[in-house]
Protein backbone atom coordinates (compact mmCIF):
# COMPACT_ATOMS: atom_id res chain seq x y z
CA UNK A 1 0.00 0.00 0.00
CA UNK A 2 1.46 3.02 -0.78
CA UNK A 3 2.48 6.01 1.95
CA UNK A 4 0.02 8.17 3.14
CA UNK A 5 1.23 11.86 3.67
CA UNK A 6 -0.73 13.90 6.78
CA UNK A 7 -3.64 14.73 4.42
CA UNK A 8 -4.04 11.04 3.91
CA UNK A 9 -3.67 11.26 0.24
CA UNK A 10 -0.97 9.10 -1.44
CA UNK A 11 2.38 11.42 -2.02
CA UNK A 12 2.69 12.57 -5.62
CA UNK A 13 5.93 10.66 -6.63
CA UNK A 14 4.12 7.32 -5.36
CA UNK A 15 1.15 7.54 -7.14
CA UNK A 16 1.07 4.93 -9.90
CA UNK A 17 1.56 6.38 -13.56
CA UNK A 18 -1.76 5.50 -14.99
CA UNK A 19 -1.38 3.33 -18.33
CA UNK A 20 -1.04 4.78 -21.14
CA UNK A 21 -4.28 3.53 -23.07
CA UNK A 22 -3.64 2.24 -26.57
CA UNK A 23 -4.70 4.78 -29.11
CA UNK A 24 -7.64 2.59 -29.74
CA UNK A 25 -9.17 2.30 -26.62
CA UNK A 26 -8.21 6.31 -25.80
CA UNK A 27 -11.55 7.58 -26.21
CA UNK A 28 -13.34 4.85 -24.53
CA UNK A 29 -10.64 5.37 -21.37
CA UNK A 30 -11.80 8.54 -21.15
CA UNK A 31 -15.51 7.86 -21.26
CA UNK A 32 -14.56 5.41 -18.46
CA UNK A 33 -13.25 7.98 -16.56
CA UNK A 34 -15.74 10.46 -16.66
CA UNK A 35 -18.38 8.02 -15.95
CA UNK A 36 -15.98 7.21 -12.50
CA UNK A 37 -15.49 10.94 -11.85
CA UNK A 38 -19.87 11.20 -12.28
CA UNK A 39 -20.46 8.35 -9.79
CA UNK A 40 -17.31 8.91 -7.38
CA UNK A 41 -19.03 10.85 -4.75
CA UNK A 42 -21.88 8.92 -4.26
CA UNK A 43 -19.92 5.22 -4.12
CA UNK A 44 -18.07 6.62 -1.47
CA UNK A 45 -20.19 7.42 0.77
CA UNK A 46 -20.60 5.20 3.61
CA UNK A 47 -19.30 2.32 1.12
CA UNK A 48 -18.17 0.01 3.88
CA UNK A 49 -21.70 0.46 5.93
CA UNK A 50 -23.15 -0.01 2.92
CA UNK A 51 -21.57 -3.49 1.47
CA UNK A 52 -21.63 -4.60 5.15
CA UNK A 53 -25.41 -4.46 5.39
CA UNK A 54 -25.96 -6.68 2.21
CA UNK A 55 -26.33 -10.01 3.49
CA UNK A 56 -28.76 -12.25 2.40
CA UNK A 57 -30.02 -16.27 3.04
CA UNK A 58 -28.28 -18.08 0.95
CA UNK A 59 -30.41 -19.30 -2.30
CA UNK A 60 -29.72 -22.33 -4.78
CA UNK B 1 -65.89 -27.47 -26.69
CA UNK B 2 -62.49 -27.38 -25.84
CA UNK B 3 -60.76 -30.56 -27.85
CA UNK B 4 -59.14 -32.75 -25.85
CA UNK B 5 -56.91 -34.07 -28.47
CA UNK B 6 -53.12 -34.47 -27.87
CA UNK B 7 -51.33 -33.46 -30.85
CA UNK B 8 -48.27 -35.28 -31.27
CA UNK B 9 -44.69 -34.41 -29.97
CA UNK B 10 -43.59 -32.29 -33.36
CA UNK B 11 -40.49 -33.73 -35.21
CA UNK B 12 -37.64 -31.10 -34.50
CA UNK B 13 -34.59 -30.26 -35.96
CA UNK B 14 -31.63 -31.39 -34.09
CA UNK B 15 -30.47 -28.41 -33.65
CA UNK B 16 -33.05 -26.17 -32.02
CA UNK B 17 -32.97 -26.23 -28.50
CA UNK B 18 -35.23 -24.51 -26.04
CA UNK B 19 -33.38 -22.69 -23.27
CA UNK B 20 -34.16 -20.91 -20.26
CA UNK B 21 -32.32 -18.81 -17.65
CA UNK B 22 -33.05 -18.65 -13.73
CA UNK B 23 -32.25 -15.57 -12.14
CA UNK B 24 -32.17 -15.47 -8.71
CA UNK B 25 -31.58 -11.18 -7.26
CA UNK B 26 -29.95 -9.94 -4.37
CA UNK B 27 -32.19 -7.86 -2.76
CA UNK B 28 -30.54 -5.14 -0.49
CA UNK B 29 -32.71 -2.55 1.71
CA UNK B 30 -30.02 0.18 2.10
CA UNK B 31 -31.71 1.92 4.67
CA UNK B 32 -30.86 3.50 8.80
CA UNK B 33 -33.83 1.83 9.72
CA UNK B 34 -33.46 -1.48 7.78
CA UNK B 35 -32.58 -3.76 10.85
CA UNK B 36 -36.77 -3.25 12.00
CA UNK B 37 -37.70 -4.98 8.78
CA UNK B 38 -36.73 -8.73 7.80
CA UNK B 39 -35.48 -9.71 4.23
CA UNK B 40 -38.97 -11.56 3.68
CA UNK B 41 -40.57 -8.06 4.70
CA UNK B 42 -39.01 -6.47 2.10
CA UNK B 43 -39.21 -9.06 -0.68
CA UNK B 44 -43.08 -8.65 0.62
CA UNK B 45 -43.38 -5.59 -0.18
CA UNK B 46 -41.55 -5.52 -3.49
CA UNK B 47 -44.24 -7.81 -4.63
CA UNK B 48 -46.86 -6.30 -3.07
CA UNK B 49 -48.39 -5.24 -6.69
CA UNK B 50 -47.48 -8.56 -8.31
CA UNK B 51 -49.67 -10.21 -5.48
CA UNK B 52 -52.60 -7.57 -6.49
CA UNK B 53 -52.94 -8.47 -9.73
CA UNK B 54 -51.63 -11.97 -9.69
CA UNK B 55 -53.19 -12.83 -6.38
CA UNK B 56 -49.95 -14.27 -5.44
CA UNK B 57 -46.17 -13.62 -5.55
CA UNK B 58 -45.93 -16.87 -7.87
CA UNK B 59 -46.80 -15.49 -10.85
CA UNK B 60 -46.66 -16.30 -14.82
CA UNK B 61 -46.35 -13.19 -16.63
CA UNK B 62 -47.83 -12.11 -20.18
CA UNK B 63 -44.71 -12.79 -21.73
CA UNK B 64 -44.58 -16.25 -20.43
CA UNK B 65 -42.06 -16.11 -17.86
CA UNK B 66 -42.27 -16.75 -14.18
CA UNK B 67 -41.81 -14.32 -11.36
CA UNK B 68 -41.63 -15.03 -7.67
CA UNK B 69 -39.70 -15.06 -4.27
CA UNK B 70 -37.53 -17.84 -4.13
CA UNK B 71 -35.46 -19.62 -0.94
CA UNK B 72 -33.64 -16.86 1.38
CA UNK B 73 -36.58 -14.24 0.29
CA UNK B 74 -34.79 -13.91 -3.07
CA UNK B 75 -36.84 -12.02 -6.31
CA UNK B 76 -36.38 -14.92 -9.19
CA UNK B 77 -37.28 -14.59 -12.78
CA UNK B 78 -37.56 -17.71 -14.88
CA UNK B 79 -37.54 -16.85 -18.15
CA UNK B 80 -39.89 -18.48 -20.74
CA UNK B 81 -39.01 -21.00 -22.91
CA UNK B 82 -36.84 -19.79 -25.51
CA UNK B 83 -35.28 -21.54 -29.26
CA UNK B 84 -32.95 -18.87 -30.21
CA UNK B 85 -29.86 -17.24 -28.38
CA UNK B 86 -31.56 -13.35 -29.20
CA UNK B 87 -34.66 -14.47 -28.22
CA UNK B 88 -33.58 -15.83 -24.57
CA UNK B 89 -31.00 -12.43 -24.29
CA UNK B 90 -34.12 -9.91 -24.51
CA UNK B 91 -36.29 -12.76 -22.44
CA UNK B 92 -33.28 -12.22 -19.72
CA UNK B 93 -32.64 -8.42 -20.16
CA UNK B 94 -36.77 -7.83 -19.65
CA UNK B 95 -36.24 -9.59 -16.42
CA UNK B 96 -34.26 -7.44 -15.00
CA UNK B 97 -36.25 -4.56 -15.86
CA UNK B 98 -39.24 -6.20 -14.95
CA UNK B 99 -37.95 -6.98 -10.89
CA UNK B 100 -36.79 -3.06 -11.35
CA UNK B 101 -40.41 -1.89 -11.96
CA UNK B 102 -41.16 -3.50 -8.26
CA UNK B 103 -38.59 -1.38 -6.71
CA UNK B 104 -40.70 2.13 -6.65
CA UNK B 105 -43.95 0.59 -4.99
CA UNK B 106 -41.62 -1.54 -2.86
CA UNK B 107 -40.07 1.85 -1.40
CA UNK B 108 -43.35 3.83 -1.16
CA UNK B 109 -45.35 0.63 1.20
CA UNK B 110 -41.71 0.32 3.48
CA UNK B 111 -42.05 4.17 3.98
CA UNK B 112 -45.57 3.81 4.52
CA UNK B 113 -44.27 1.59 6.98
CA UNK B 114 -41.82 4.35 8.69
CA UNK B 115 -38.83 2.18 6.84
CA UNK B 116 -37.23 5.20 4.55
CA UNK B 117 -34.59 3.65 2.59
CA UNK B 118 -33.71 2.53 -1.05
CA UNK B 119 -33.77 -0.73 -2.45
CA UNK B 120 -31.61 -2.39 -4.46
CA UNK B 121 -31.54 -5.68 -6.96
CA UNK B 122 -28.53 -7.22 -7.88
CA UNK B 123 -27.97 -9.28 -11.02
CA UNK B 124 -24.83 -11.04 -8.97
CA UNK B 125 -24.05 -14.49 -6.94
CA UNK B 126 -22.81 -13.36 -3.46
CA UNK B 127 -23.46 -10.88 -0.83
CA UNK B 128 -20.82 -9.44 1.49
CA UNK B 129 -21.34 -11.97 4.12
CA UNK B 130 -20.36 -14.89 1.32
CA UNK B 131 -24.19 -16.66 0.87
CA UNK B 132 -24.73 -17.75 -3.07
CA UNK B 133 -27.39 -17.89 -4.81
CA UNK B 134 -27.68 -18.82 -8.53
CA UNK B 135 -28.10 -18.30 -11.81
CA UNK B 136 -29.16 -21.51 -13.57
CA UNK B 137 -29.37 -22.54 -17.09
CA UNK B 138 -31.49 -24.98 -18.72
CA UNK B 139 -30.84 -26.96 -22.13
CA UNK B 140 -33.42 -29.06 -22.89
CA UNK B 141 -31.92 -32.69 -24.27
CA UNK B 142 -32.82 -35.80 -26.09
CA UNK B 143 -33.46 -38.61 -22.86
CA UNK B 144 -30.93 -41.16 -23.20
CA UNK B 145 -30.33 -43.90 -21.11
CA UNK B 146 -26.58 -42.70 -19.70
CA UNK B 147 -27.80 -39.21 -18.78
CA UNK B 148 -25.80 -39.35 -16.06
CA UNK B 149 -22.68 -40.28 -17.97
CA UNK B 150 -23.32 -37.27 -20.29
CA UNK B 151 -23.49 -34.63 -17.57
CA UNK B 152 -20.56 -36.00 -16.49
CA UNK B 153 -18.86 -35.54 -20.19
CA UNK B 154 -20.05 -31.58 -19.93
CA UNK B 155 -17.98 -31.11 -16.41
CA UNK B 156 -14.24 -30.39 -17.83
CA UNK B 157 -16.11 -27.78 -20.03
CA UNK B 158 -18.22 -25.99 -17.27
CA UNK B 159 -15.02 -26.29 -14.35
CA UNK B 160 -12.89 -23.66 -17.47
CA UNK B 161 -15.28 -21.94 -19.37
CA UNK B 162 -15.39 -19.10 -16.45
CA UNK B 163 -12.02 -17.69 -18.33
CA UNK B 164 -14.28 -16.58 -20.82
CA UNK B 165 -17.74 -16.34 -19.21
CA UNK B 166 -17.13 -15.74 -15.55
CA UNK B 167 -18.70 -12.37 -13.80
CA UNK B 168 -15.25 -11.52 -12.11
CA UNK B 169 -15.08 -10.24 -8.76
CA UNK B 170 -12.78 -9.34 -5.99
CA UNK B 171 -12.12 -12.30 -4.11
CA UNK B 172 -10.99 -11.17 -0.10
CA UNK B 173 -8.94 -13.95 1.73
CA UNK B 174 -6.62 -12.97 5.45
CA UNK B 175 -3.73 -12.28 2.81
CA UNK B 176 -5.24 -9.54 1.18
CA UNK B 177 -7.51 -9.54 -1.90
CA UNK B 178 -7.33 -10.44 -5.29
CA UNK B 179 -9.33 -10.23 -8.54
CA UNK B 180 -10.77 -14.05 -9.41
CA UNK B 181 -12.88 -15.27 -13.11
CA UNK B 182 -15.84 -16.57 -10.63
CA UNK B 183 -17.64 -16.00 -7.48
CA UNK B 184 -19.73 -19.08 -8.00
CA UNK B 185 -16.83 -21.33 -7.92
CA UNK B 186 -16.26 -20.94 -4.54
CA UNK B 187 -19.51 -22.50 -3.97
CA UNK B 188 -19.68 -25.57 -5.51
CA UNK B 189 -19.39 -28.83 -3.83
CA UNK B 190 -20.23 -31.21 -6.38
CA UNK B 191 -20.01 -33.03 -9.45
CA UNK B 192 -23.64 -34.00 -10.36
CA UNK B 193 -26.24 -34.19 -7.60
CA UNK B 194 -30.33 -34.01 -7.19
CA UNK B 195 -29.95 -31.57 -4.37
CA UNK B 196 -29.56 -27.60 -4.97
CA UNK B 197 -29.30 -26.04 -1.67
CA UNK B 198 -27.68 -28.92 0.54
CA UNK B 199 -25.14 -29.82 -1.69
CA UNK B 200 -24.42 -27.12 -4.71
CA UNK B 201 -23.58 -29.67 -7.59
CA UNK B 202 -22.61 -28.08 -11.51
CA UNK B 203 -25.23 -29.93 -12.70
CA UNK B 204 -28.78 -30.70 -11.16
CA UNK B 205 -29.84 -33.83 -11.90
CA UNK B 206 -33.19 -33.75 -10.35
CA UNK B 207 -35.34 -34.91 -13.30
CA UNK B 208 -37.96 -32.20 -14.02
CA UNK B 209 -38.36 -32.03 -17.63
CA UNK B 210 -41.42 -29.79 -18.03
CA UNK B 211 -42.16 -31.58 -21.33
CA UNK B 212 -43.01 -35.24 -22.96
CA UNK B 213 -40.47 -37.34 -20.09
CA UNK B 214 -40.31 -40.17 -23.06
CA UNK B 215 -38.63 -38.04 -25.17
CA UNK B 216 -36.73 -35.14 -23.55
CA UNK B 217 -35.10 -34.58 -20.15
CA UNK B 218 -33.78 -30.89 -18.49
CA UNK B 219 -29.70 -30.05 -18.74
CA UNK B 220 -29.96 -28.09 -15.64
CA UNK B 221 -26.85 -26.50 -15.03
CA UNK B 222 -26.13 -24.48 -11.65
CA UNK B 223 -22.62 -23.52 -12.07
CA UNK B 224 -22.73 -20.09 -13.79
CA UNK B 225 -22.41 -17.07 -12.94
CA UNK B 226 -25.01 -14.42 -13.15
CA UNK B 227 -24.02 -12.61 -16.57
CA UNK B 228 -24.71 -8.81 -17.22
CA UNK B 229 -23.03 -8.13 -20.47
CA UNK B 230 -25.33 -9.36 -23.47
CA UNK B 231 -22.36 -11.08 -25.20
CA UNK B 232 -21.13 -12.70 -22.01
CA UNK B 233 -24.61 -14.52 -22.01
CA UNK B 234 -24.43 -15.49 -25.86
CA UNK B 235 -21.11 -16.81 -25.27
CA UNK B 236 -22.36 -18.97 -21.63
CA UNK B 237 -24.83 -20.33 -23.26
CA UNK B 238 -24.07 -20.50 -26.57
CA UNK B 239 -21.07 -22.22 -26.31
CA UNK B 240 -22.84 -24.95 -24.11
CA UNK B 241 -25.40 -25.28 -26.39
CA UNK B 242 -22.53 -25.90 -29.05
CA UNK B 243 -20.49 -28.57 -26.68
CA UNK B 244 -23.73 -30.06 -25.92
CA UNK B 245 -25.06 -30.56 -29.98
CA UNK B 246 -21.66 -32.48 -30.64
CA UNK B 247 -22.31 -34.89 -27.25
CA UNK B 248 -26.03 -35.01 -28.45
CA UNK B 249 -24.65 -36.15 -32.15
CA UNK B 250 -22.75 -38.95 -29.92
CA UNK B 251 -19.09 -37.67 -31.48
CA UNK B 252 -16.16 -38.65 -30.21
CA UNK B 253 -14.76 -36.35 -27.18
CA UNK B 254 -11.58 -35.31 -26.34
CA UNK B 255 -10.55 -37.27 -22.92
CA UNK B 256 -10.43 -34.37 -20.33
CA UNK B 257 -12.60 -35.84 -17.68
CA UNK B 258 -10.62 -34.00 -14.59
CA UNK B 259 -9.49 -35.59 -11.07
CA UNK B 260 -10.60 -33.56 -8.64
CA UNK B 261 -13.35 -31.06 -10.27
CA UNK B 262 -14.03 -29.41 -6.82
CA UNK B 263 -10.59 -28.28 -6.45
CA UNK B 264 -9.80 -27.41 -10.19
CA UNK B 265 -12.94 -24.67 -10.61
CA UNK B 266 -10.90 -23.02 -7.27
CA UNK B 267 -7.96 -23.62 -8.78
CA UNK B 268 -8.83 -22.03 -12.68
CA UNK B 269 -11.33 -19.04 -10.45
CA UNK B 270 -8.13 -17.63 -8.44
CA UNK B 271 -5.66 -17.64 -10.95
CA UNK B 272 -5.95 -14.67 -13.30
CA UNK B 273 -2.88 -15.28 -15.33
CA UNK B 274 -3.96 -18.49 -16.56
CA UNK B 275 -1.38 -20.66 -15.97
CA UNK B 276 -2.84 -22.81 -13.18
CA UNK B 277 -3.03 -26.32 -14.19
CA UNK B 278 -5.64 -28.51 -13.70
CA UNK B 279 -5.31 -32.34 -12.94
CA UNK B 280 -6.82 -34.82 -15.41
CA UNK B 281 -7.83 -38.58 -14.97
CA UNK B 282 -5.22 -39.94 -16.68
CA UNK B 283 -2.63 -38.00 -15.08
CA UNK B 284 -1.53 -35.30 -17.34
CA UNK B 285 -1.77 -31.45 -16.14
CA UNK B 286 -3.64 -28.35 -18.65
CA UNK B 287 -4.47 -25.05 -17.54
CA UNK B 288 -8.09 -23.87 -18.19
CA UNK B 289 -6.74 -22.04 -21.64
CA UNK B 290 -5.51 -25.50 -22.87
CA UNK B 291 -8.52 -27.02 -22.02
CA UNK B 292 -11.30 -24.21 -23.46
CA UNK B 293 -8.98 -24.12 -26.58
CA UNK B 294 -9.22 -27.38 -26.90
CA UNK B 295 -12.95 -27.42 -26.85
CA UNK B 296 -12.79 -24.64 -29.43
CA UNK B 297 -11.04 -26.65 -31.69
CA UNK B 298 -13.76 -29.74 -31.30
CA UNK B 299 -15.95 -27.54 -32.41
CA UNK B 300 -14.37 -26.00 -35.35
CA UNK B 301 -13.65 -29.78 -36.61
CA UNK B 302 -17.86 -30.06 -36.48
CA UNK B 303 -18.77 -26.75 -38.55
CA UNK B 304 -20.63 -27.40 -41.96
CA UNK B 305 -21.02 -31.43 -40.32
CA UNK B 306 -22.94 -31.57 -36.85
CA UNK B 307 -23.04 -27.96 -36.18
CA UNK B 308 -24.60 -25.76 -39.09
CA UNK B 309 -22.02 -22.46 -39.82
CA UNK B 310 -24.53 -19.54 -39.26
CA UNK B 311 -23.29 -15.76 -38.54
CA UNK B 312 -24.44 -16.73 -34.76
CA UNK B 313 -22.08 -19.32 -34.43
CA UNK B 314 -19.33 -17.67 -35.93
CA UNK B 315 -19.78 -14.62 -33.76
CA UNK B 316 -19.40 -17.52 -30.50
CA UNK B 317 -16.48 -18.87 -31.68
CA UNK B 318 -14.73 -15.31 -32.66
CA UNK B 319 -15.73 -14.39 -29.02
CA UNK B 320 -14.84 -17.49 -27.55
CA UNK B 321 -11.56 -17.23 -29.33
CA UNK B 322 -10.71 -14.24 -28.03
CA UNK B 323 -11.63 -14.61 -24.46
CA UNK B 324 -9.35 -17.43 -24.53
CA UNK B 325 -6.67 -15.12 -26.28
CA UNK B 326 -7.24 -12.47 -23.62
CA UNK B 327 -6.08 -14.99 -20.66
CA UNK B 328 -3.55 -16.48 -22.61
CA UNK B 329 -1.76 -12.88 -23.83
CA UNK B 330 -3.23 -11.43 -20.74
CA UNK B 331 -4.34 -8.76 -23.11
CA UNK B 332 -7.61 -8.17 -21.82
CA UNK B 333 -8.63 -5.11 -23.93
CA UNK B 334 -9.15 -8.44 -26.61
CA UNK B 335 -12.43 -8.55 -24.85
CA UNK B 336 -12.80 -5.58 -22.37
CA UNK B 337 -16.63 -4.58 -23.92
CA UNK B 338 -18.18 -7.50 -24.07
CA UNK B 339 -16.89 -10.26 -21.45
CA UNK B 340 -18.45 -9.25 -17.72
CA UNK B 341 -14.78 -10.35 -15.98
CA UNK B 342 -12.87 -8.39 -18.30
CA UNK B 343 -15.51 -5.30 -18.28
CA UNK B 344 -15.24 -5.20 -14.12
CA UNK B 345 -11.97 -5.72 -13.98
CA UNK B 346 -11.12 -2.44 -16.03
CA UNK B 347 -13.30 -0.62 -14.02
CA UNK B 348 -11.59 -1.85 -11.31
CA UNK B 349 -8.69 -1.05 -11.96
CA UNK B 350 -9.53 1.77 -12.97
CA UNK B 351 -11.38 2.95 -10.01
CA UNK B 352 -8.55 1.53 -7.82
CA UNK B 353 -5.96 3.79 -10.09
CA UNK B 354 -8.40 6.71 -9.34
CA UNK B 355 -8.41 6.08 -5.99
CA UNK B 356 -4.99 5.08 -4.92
CA UNK B 357 -6.52 2.34 -2.67
CA UNK B 358 -5.71 -1.71 -2.77
CA UNK B 359 -7.99 -4.37 -4.35
CA UNK B 360 -9.60 -4.65 -0.26
CA UNK B 361 -10.88 -1.66 0.11
CA UNK B 362 -14.78 -1.41 0.67
CA UNK B 363 -15.31 1.53 -1.97
CA UNK B 364 -14.63 -0.88 -4.68
CA UNK B 365 -16.71 -3.64 -3.04
CA UNK B 366 -19.26 -0.88 -3.55
CA UNK B 367 -18.06 -0.40 -7.45
CA UNK B 368 -18.94 -4.23 -7.63
CA UNK B 369 -22.47 -3.90 -6.37
CA UNK B 370 -23.33 -1.06 -8.41
CA UNK B 371 -21.87 -2.57 -11.73
CA UNK B 372 -24.44 -5.36 -10.78
CA UNK B 373 -27.81 -3.28 -9.66
CA UNK B 374 -29.87 -3.38 -12.57
CA UNK B 375 -31.63 -0.05 -11.51
CA UNK B 376 -30.65 2.27 -14.77
CA UNK B 377 -30.33 5.60 -12.40
CA UNK B 378 -28.58 4.03 -9.38
CA UNK B 379 -26.81 1.00 -11.04
CA UNK B 380 -24.06 1.47 -13.15
CA UNK B 381 -24.25 -0.88 -16.07
CA UNK B 382 -26.70 0.98 -17.84
CA UNK B 383 -24.33 3.69 -17.73
CA UNK B 384 -21.64 1.67 -19.20
CA UNK B 385 -23.46 0.39 -22.06
CA UNK B 386 -25.47 3.88 -22.78
CA UNK B 387 -21.07 5.21 -23.13
CA UNK B 388 -20.64 2.48 -25.47
CA UNK B 389 -17.89 0.80 -23.24
CA UNK B 390 -20.15 -2.38 -23.12
CA UNK B 391 -21.23 -3.73 -26.38
CA UNK B 392 -24.87 -4.71 -26.93
CA UNK B 393 -26.51 -7.71 -29.55
CA UNK B 394 -29.84 -7.65 -28.71
CA UNK B 395 -31.93 -3.72 -29.80
CA UNK B 396 -33.65 -1.85 -27.17
CA UNK B 397 -37.04 -2.39 -28.44
CA UNK B 398 -36.85 -6.71 -28.40
CA UNK B 399 -36.15 -6.00 -24.95
CA UNK B 400 -39.07 -3.80 -24.40
CA UNK B 401 -40.88 -5.79 -26.28
CA UNK B 402 -39.86 -9.11 -24.18
CA UNK B 403 -40.95 -7.25 -21.05
CA UNK B 404 -45.10 -8.19 -22.39
CA UNK B 405 -44.60 -10.66 -25.07
CA UNK B 406 -43.73 -14.31 -25.35
CA UNK B 407 -41.28 -15.92 -27.68
CA UNK B 408 -43.60 -16.59 -30.96
CA UNK B 409 -42.05 -19.45 -32.02
CA UNK B 410 -42.01 -22.11 -28.49
CA UNK B 411 -45.15 -23.30 -26.05
CA UNK B 412 -44.04 -19.29 -24.41
CA UNK B 413 -46.45 -18.04 -27.24
CA UNK B 414 -49.69 -20.07 -26.08
CA UNK B 415 -48.96 -19.43 -22.43
CA UNK B 416 -48.55 -15.75 -22.78
CA UNK B 417 -51.33 -15.66 -24.45
CA UNK B 418 -53.71 -17.15 -21.94
CA UNK B 419 -52.32 -15.31 -19.45
CA UNK B 420 -52.71 -11.52 -20.97
CA UNK B 421 -56.30 -12.75 -22.39
CA UNK B 422 -57.04 -14.37 -19.41
CA UNK B 423 -55.80 -11.00 -17.23
CA UNK B 424 -58.59 -9.11 -20.03
CA UNK B 425 -61.12 -11.04 -19.06
CA UNK B 426 -61.02 -10.98 -15.45
CA UNK B 427 -61.93 -14.71 -14.80
CA UNK B 428 -59.52 -16.73 -12.54
CA UNK B 429 -57.13 -19.11 -13.61
CA UNK B 430 -53.92 -21.19 -12.79
CA UNK B 431 -50.95 -21.75 -15.14
CA UNK B 432 -47.64 -23.35 -15.04
CA UNK B 433 -44.99 -24.76 -17.36
CA UNK B 434 -47.37 -27.38 -18.95
CA UNK B 435 -50.89 -26.52 -17.54
CA UNK B 436 -53.29 -23.93 -18.42
CA UNK B 437 -56.83 -24.16 -17.09
CA UNK B 438 -59.69 -21.71 -16.85
CA UNK B 439 -61.02 -21.95 -12.87
CA UNK B 440 -64.41 -23.32 -12.64
CA UNK B 441 -64.72 -24.03 -16.60
CA UNK B 442 -66.10 -27.40 -16.53
CA UNK B 443 -62.44 -28.55 -15.14
CA UNK B 444 -60.72 -28.51 -18.51
CA UNK B 445 -56.85 -28.12 -18.24
CA UNK B 446 -55.06 -28.15 -21.11
CA UNK B 447 -51.76 -30.40 -20.70
CA UNK B 448 -48.91 -28.73 -22.78
CA UNK B 449 -45.92 -31.41 -23.03
CA UNK B 450 -44.60 -29.98 -26.65
CA UNK B 451 -42.04 -26.66 -25.29
CA UNK B 452 -41.77 -26.47 -28.97
CA UNK B 453 -45.16 -26.18 -30.01
CA UNK B 454 -46.34 -22.58 -30.66
CA UNK B 455 -49.64 -23.75 -32.11
CA UNK B 456 -52.57 -25.55 -30.12
CA UNK B 457 -56.32 -26.15 -30.99
CA UNK B 458 -57.14 -26.57 -28.04
CA UNK B 459 -55.48 -23.57 -26.35
CA UNK B 460 -57.33 -21.33 -28.99
CA UNK B 461 -60.33 -23.03 -27.66
CA UNK B 462 -59.73 -21.78 -24.47
CA UNK B 463 -59.07 -18.56 -25.68
CA UNK B 464 -62.31 -18.16 -27.56
CA UNK B 465 -63.89 -19.53 -23.80
CA UNK B 466 -62.20 -16.47 -22.38
CA UNK B 467 -63.54 -14.08 -25.00
CA UNK B 468 -66.93 -15.15 -24.88
CA UNK B 469 -67.63 -15.14 -21.07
Amino acid sequence: MAQLNAQGQPYEDETPEPEAPAPASQASGDALDDLLAEIDGSLQVNAEQFVRSFVQKGGQ
Amino acid sequence: MIPTDIPPPLDVDPARRIFGLETEFGLHLDSAAARAVTPEEVAGHLFHSVVQWGRSSNVFLTNGSRLYIDVGAHPEYATAECDTLTDLIAMDKAGERIVQDLVAGGEERLRAAGVEGEIHLYKNNTDSAGNSYGCHENYLVRRRADFKAFASALLPFLVTRQIATGAGCITRTPQGAHYSFSPRADHMWEGLSSATTRSRPMINTRDEPHANAELYRRMHVIVGDSTMAEPTTLLKVGATDLILRIMEARAVLPELALAREMQAIRDVAHDLTGKATVELEDGRRLTAVEVQQTYLDLVRSHLDGVIERTEEVDAILDLWQRGVDAVRTQDFTLVETELDWAIKHRLITRYRDRLGCDLADPRLARLELAFHDVSPERGLFAKLQAQGLVRRIVPEDAIVAAMSRAPETTRARLRGEFVTRALESGRDFTVDWVHLKIAGSSGTTVLLKDPFRSEDARVDALLDALATA
